[in-house]
């Protein structure tokens, strides 16, 4: 086991450049579904804020969103 | 009322460029000034034992232009762009690419040309030999109208965004280093004595072609970034 | 538009239904990435044996090659729904272009890092400026202009267009500076390093480079369905179906 993990020699060129590609990629998948969450919840604020001013306001038939 | 010749408006859209660009003289000496400074950090920075700043010079006279054009280079639509000019441009009848092309010409006359100028001086502050200062010139002479029609075309896709400052070096770097690669080989090439044609020769192509793409590229990127 | 195009590629273009097809399609696409990818290190790391001239240092290979191809294929993935989304204004070319610029940025980061880790070992250097390398350091700043060209706009439909075009211009850039990168090579004869690999690949190490490969493409499906969902609904938002998705996942 130890030797596998030697590579003969070669261990701190190869394991680091493993671990590059790996975490670069899961941050890279990871990201999009962090982003897409947080706008989701933004997006569920601001129905919600639109709906109370609703509301409260009479329903005029003005151009005002 | 009669449409104007082709020419004619060719000339207006020059002569209005360069007479602005004249009633602000002092701007057309900061990429200049720029450029004196710049290549003097280089002995400051490098010692000024002969023999180094000999082998340096032709790059660093090539790198300091670039930057220098690069300065200016972000000023080319913008002022345009402010007073709705460049919008009186786009809907104009006569052809958009043409129109573009006489003030990039306009540009590159009051930006690059007082830098092809001082150029001997930049070179023989930094002891380039004297016999390759023409070449160094020549290849200058080739390689900023390059830089002015990439340049513009970038130029034109970041127009009417903020901060394109930075923007603008990032997009246009990467497509410089053919440039800086040619015309640098042939200064180089004639600082060894060896024949130095082939790269300007290639330098000459790429200007032909990009005298007839750059400001269709141009007018394309133009109506892309004003149409909001 | 043309009556060669089947009717299904027109819907996919609808946001919601790319949307929903995106969705399903995902985690297949990372499961078979994930299962390639095991099977591949295993092949390379335990079972392919150590070349007789570079040792182990070449195992590198099977995540070096496969990263600096995906560089390249997403950049002309890229440049080609750049030219349909400017040509045709695709709102999903559009999307599809600018998601593909940061996992092709990444691709070509990780290109160059683990090229460097390879070279350090087996040159003697972290970094050559032979044309291989200079032209991907060139291709990396091109991503990272369109990426930051797209962001420099208020409206994001009017940026998608404006890097979809520097996309474009940046594709004939590519072989232009590898090509002048070579010639300036052999102007100054200095540069000799020879980019070493097995030349002649043994199967044991063949099967698990390509398997590598089919993963990394799998895992480009899967990253940029994942990108487009998540840009699909910050782009539509004002819409219904977006508002549906929206109040289906609350957290009660």
């Amino acid at each position: 086991m130890n030797s596998f993990f030697a590579m003969g020699g070669y261990a701190g060129y190869i394991w680091p450049a493993y671990a590059v590609f790996f975490i670069v990629l899961i941050a890279d998948f990871i990201a999009p579904s962090l982003r897409r969450r947080r706008n989701l919840r933004e997006l569920r604020a601001r129905l919600a804020r639109q709906a109370a001013r609703q509301e409260r306001a009479p329903r005029t038939p003005s151009a005002s969103s | 009322m009669t449409r104007p010749s082709l020419t004619a408006a060719c000339s207006a859209v020059l002569r209005r460029d360069l007479t602005l660009a004249w009633r602000r003289r002092g701007d057309i000496a900061m990429p200049v000034l720029y450029a004196l400074i710049v290549a003097t950090l280089f002995p400051f920075a490098l010692g000024p034992e002969d023999t180094l700043l000999q082998r340096i010079a032709g790059g660093v006279v090539l790198v300091t232009v670039l930057l220098a054009m690069l300065l200016a280079l972000d000023a080319m639509f913008r002022s345009d762009i402010e007073d709705g000019s460049l919008e009186q441009l786009v809907v104009a009848p006569q052809p958009l690419a043409l129109m573009l092309g006489m003030k990039i010409l306009a540009h590159w006359l009051t930006t690059a040309l007082p830098l092809i100028v001082i150029s001997p001086l930049l070179a023989g502050m930094l002891h380039l030999p004297n016999p390759v200062i023409p070449v160094l010139m020549l290849a200058l002479l080739l390689a900023t109208p390059l830089l002015s029609l990439l340049g513009a075309v970038l130029v034109a896709l970041t127009a009417g965004t903020r901060r394109s400052g930075m923007l603008l070096a990032l997009m246009l770097l990467p497509l410089c280093v053919p440039v800086v690669i040619f015309a640098a080989g042939a200064v180089a090439a004639a600082q060894q004595g060896l024949p130095w044609l082939a790269p300007i020769a290639w330098l000459g192509a790429g200007l032909v072609l990009a005298l007839v793409l750059a400001p269709l590229a141009c007018a394309i990127a133009l109506r892309i970034a004003l149409d909001a | 538009m043309a009556k060669w195009i089947p009717l299904w590629v027109h819907k996919l273009g609808s946001p919601p239904i790319f949307y929903r097809f995106a969705g399903a399609v995902r985690p297949w696409a990372i499961a078979i990435a994930i299962v390639l990818a095991a099977l591949a290190l295993y092949g390379g790391l335990v079972l392919a044996p150590a070349d007789y001239q570079q040792g182990d240092a070449y195992r590198i290979i099977f995540i070096h090659v496969p990263s600096a191809w995906m560089s390249l294929f997403i950049y002309f993935v890229m440049a080609l729904a750049s030219f349909i989304a400017l040509v045709w204004r695709v709102k999903l070319a559009e999307v599809i272009a600018m998601e593909s610029a940061p996992i092709g940025a990444a691709f070509t980061f990780v290109t160059l890092v683990t090229g460097s880790l390879w070279g350090k070992p087996m040159w003697g250097t972290w970094w050559t400026w032979d044309a291989r390398l200079t032209s991907e350091l060139v291709l990396l700043f091109l991503y990272l202009g369109v990426i930051g060209l797209y962001h420099a706009f208020e409206d994001r439909r009017q940026g998608a267009r404006a890097a979809a075009f520097l996309a474009i211009i940046g594709v004939i850039n590519v072989p232009i500076v590898h090509f002048s990168v070579n010639w300036w090579n052999t102007l100054h004869q200095g540069s000799t390093v020879r980019l070493l690999g097995p030349s002649k690949m043994v199967g044991s190490m063949l099967w698990p480079l390509l398997t590598m490969m089919a993963a990394t493409k799998f895992y480009y499906v899967a990253s940029l369905f994942g990108r487009a969902r998540t840009d699909l609904l910050a782009m539509e938002s004002g819409k219904d179906w977006v508002r549906q998705i929206a109040e289906s996942e609350a957290r009660p």
